[in-house]
């Protein structure tokens, strides 16, 4: 009924096509309105990735782009929309490195310390999202609401944690969490020629991506989420209780959100958790998920789309064009992207009423000769 | 992704509408919560819980917020949901930024709402023209419009005397109402420091004294969407599309016409909201800190009302407020105590109302509170600037759930598609 192979590929493919093709064209017309050569712009983009360091920033970043996705894609498969995943994983991040680098871990032999990281990690995060749960299912907070609250809130409780009285050293003019000892962090891979390395715990958003995909498609627990998502009194008619997904989604958004920070934390050479550690991941999460239709091959092209356009955007600046050319493009892409499936959707329903419409024209003289 | 405030945990649960207060009733309440205030201020010391200067703090706090709120309940009320407030606000402080430095804060007040018009433009054409997720195009606005002001503002303000890559030339003030003879009698009395009386006075004067044009025009606006959406036509045809837009359809009403209205006024609102916080100041990047969400909150809290949702603005203004006009950190200590009584009547009315649970964590964070209170001095600062939200977080828990979002909030409409 659905047509051939063929128009099944090309109609998939072209609404992120289209999508990419209109955010070149509305930034094109910026650029021009604003007197600069879209070209040199675009050029300039594209010549960035002959680097073998840019090369390795973006897959870095598209690991930990495609963590945070997958921490809000979880709780968007349950019509629940956790806003929170920024505060869970900087309060997750920041926990996790006091934790890491606290003196009695130095005793510890390597992959347990790696180990106690990543759980008190994924504990924190699925903490501050628990709260989140818990006012829902007991208060019926709406969890957008509490999610913000606990953004901002979060933001204070690390400023507090963050002075020396409380989890953190002062070392010149720097405040930072103390450093973690030789032994606590993983190795990164490095290529020469590249002052950036590859993180290896990069492989970390590849596990969770692959358990995303399994528990969705083969588990009871993956089919209740997604039932409960697309149908709540249809969950309840089938038995499944609907605050237990609220809060187990909860809690295991909030661990993966734990896990965002921690390609930087163990892999980066800080070793420690500062005011330079990054922020604002969970917003971008939102975006990579929507834009990958949570769906988790879809969210590994998006974070990787997001986080080429980041890594090219210091470039911009060599042919006189402000970087926030690439937020534009990236609002841009979202946007084009969601009107483009819609069109294709409708395009495709139109093929598929023509396709019976033409499979009952055919029948009905054998019918009528019958 | 429709439906993100389903009434998922409350479930069956029949709406129960609030208790109606009588206006004495109301006067009662507030003249009794004053009193408490009062109270503590004696007790402790802190004058700055309720001082004129504080109030005043706290009304320009309040007002950027309740604006986004109101932002919010427009386009809610018709059945789209506007995340992208925030974003809509960034244009709106662009806009502001670069009419109001030129020709005046009239002027910026204008840009501001003709640039936050355009992104609810935009808002509209995608989630109802195109048909597709509120969310994602809210999202899509959040990240487009600070983008685009930084990019607009490196270019227009940079050259701009006394501008900057990331900030405008000065905007002058609009004017700011004070009540000359009222104001300073008010002082004196507010000076004596006398229990109630001199609070009373401390608060109305924070509200006669250097009170902005704009602050009034959003109490008016406040009022007047109460008026517009409840008791005519418009707002009856308007509600009825975010309810039930295909009843609405049967009735005659142009259903995608009245959601346009509604989400070009919210974003006007959400500009006028952006040029708020730039006139008297000027445009900088980073400017509306997440006001917009908190607008949000502050309408949902409000039950998608106007009056709810000013409570809740003042609500989160009045913390916001206290906390940055006391410097030295006694009125944020004395607010502890505060919260500890208002958490004793809460649990005191819960219990009553036959949730005894409720009551009883009521009762324990009280006890928490108390026991901060009493076992410090001061309290750190970075953890008083989390109180608004804090507050905000424990009012949402503890005040019953009787919300209601409009039924059809979220939901995408096709014309002849029900």
């Amino acid at each position: 009924m659905t047509g051939s192979r063929t128009r099944r590929i090309l109609l998939g493919a072209a609404a992120p096509v289209g999508a990419l093709l209109a955010a070149f064209l509305i930034t094109s017309v910026l650029l021009l309105l604003t007197g600069s050569n879209p070209l040199d712009a675009f050029g300039a983009m594209a010549s960035a990735f002959g680097r073998t360091r840019i090369i390795l920033g973006t897959i870095n970043q598209t690991a930990v782009y495609y963590l945070a996705a997958v921490a809000v894609a979880i709780g968007f498969k349950m019509n629940l929309f956790n806003i929170g995943v920024d505060g869970q994983y900087r309060l997750a991040a920041m926990l996790s490195a006091a934790v890491a680098g606290a003196s009695f871990m130095s005793n510890l032999p390597g992959p347990l310390r790696i180990a106690i990281t990543l759980i008190v990690a994924m504990a924190v995060g699925a903490f501050w999202a628990g709260i989140a749960a818990l006012l829902k299912v007991t208060r019926g907070v709406s969890e957008v609401i509490s999610t913000i609250m606990l953004n901002s809130i979060a933001t204070f409780i690390v400023a507090y944690l963050l002075t020396p009285q409380m989890l953190a050293v002062l070392e010149g003019n720097n405040i930072s969490t103390p450093k973690i000892t030789d032994g606590g962090q993983l190795p990164v891979i490095t290529f020469t020629g590249s002052t950036t390395p590859l993180a290896s715990l990069g492989i970390l958003a590849v596990i969770v991506g692959v358990l995303y995909s399994l528990v969705l498609s083969r588990t009871v627990f993956g089919f209740s989420i997604k039932a409960t998502g697309l149908s709540e009194s249809a969950a309840v008619a089938s038995g499944i209780s609907v605050n237990r997904m609220i809060v187990s989604a909860m809690l295991l958004s909030g661990a993966v959100a734990g896990l965002i920070g921690m390609p930087e934390l163990l892999n980066g050479s800080a070793a420690s958790y500062s005011l330079n550690f990054p922020t604002g991941i969970g917003f971008t999460g939102i975006a990579v998920a929507l834009l990958g239709r949570n769906n988790a091959v879809g969210m590994v092209f998006s974070a990787l789309l997001w986080a080429a356009l980041d890594s090219s955007a210091n470039a911009l600046q060599g042919v006189g064009v402000a970087r926030e050319l690439v937020t534009i493009m990236q609002g841009v892409i979202v946007l084009s992207v969601v009107v483009a499936y819609e069109f294709v959707r409708r395009y495709r329903l139109v093929l598929e009423a023509r396709d019976v419409a033409r499979a009952l024209a055919v029948q009905t003289p054998e019918a009528v000769a019958a | 992704m429709s439906g993100i405030d389903s009434d998922v945990a409350t479930a069956p649960q029949a709406y129960r509408a609030p208790r109606k207060l009588t206006p004495a009733a109301w006067l009662g309440v507030v003249a009794a919560g004053i009193a408490v205030v009062s109270l503590v201020r004696i007790v402790t010391g802190a004058d700055n819980l309720d001082s004129s200067g504080a109030i005043q703090a706290a009304i320009t706090a309040a007002v950027p917020i309740a604006l986004a709120g109101l932002s919010g309940l427009w386009s809610e009320r018709a059945g789209v949901v506007n995340i992208g407030i925030e974003g809509m606000m960034v244009l709106g402080t662009f806009g502001a930024g670069y009419a109001g430095y030129q020709w005046g804060p009239w002027a910026g007040v204008f840009f501001g709402i003709v640039c936050g018009l355009l992104g609810g433009l935009l808002h509209g054409l995608v989630t109802i023209t195109v048909g597709v997720d509120h969310i994602i195009s809210g999202v899509a606005i959040n990240i487009l419009a600070p983008g685009l002001a930084l990019y607009l503002s490196r270019l227009v303000f940079t050259d701009a005397p006394g501008g900057g890559q990331r900030q405008s030339p000065p905007v002058p003030d609009v004017g700011r109402i004070t009540l000359p003879w009222l104001s300073d009698w008010l002082g004196e009395i507010e000076a004596k420091g006398w229990f109630f009386v001199s609070d009373l006075a401390g608060i109305i004067r924070g509200f006669c004294t250097n009170l902005s044009l704009l602050s009034v025009l959003a109490a008016v606006l406040i009022a007047l969407t109460g008026w517009l959406l409840w008791r005519t036509r418009l707002g009856l045809r308007l509600r009825s599309v975010g309810e039930a837009p295909y009843a609405a359809e049967s009735l005659g009403v142009n259903v995608y016409w009245y959601k346009y209205i509604a989400v070009m006024i919210s974003g006007a609102l959400a500009g006028l909201a952006g040029a708020f916080l730039v006139v008297g100041l000027k445009y900088q990047d980073g400017q509306t800190g997440g006001r917009g969400f908190i607008g949000l909150a502050a309408m949902i809290f409000g039950n998608w009302r106007p009056g709810g949702m000013a409570m809740g603005a003042g609500l989160f203004g009045y913390t916001d407020g206290v906390q940055q006009y006391d410097s030295s950190g006694s009125a944020m200590h004395a607010f502890l105590l505060l919260v500890t009584i208002a958490l004793l009547v809460v649990a005191l009315l819960q219990y009553r109302s036959g949730h005894p649970v409720v009551a009883y964590v009521a009762l324990g964070i009280a006890a928490l509170c108390l026991w901060w209170f009493l076992s410090t001095d001061e309290l750190p600062q970075q953890l008083i600037k989390a109180a608004p939200y804090a507050i905000t977080l424990l009012v949402m828990a503890l005040a019953s759930q009787n919300l209601r979002m409009p039924k059809a909030d979220g939901l995408i409409y096709r014309k002849g598609g029900g």
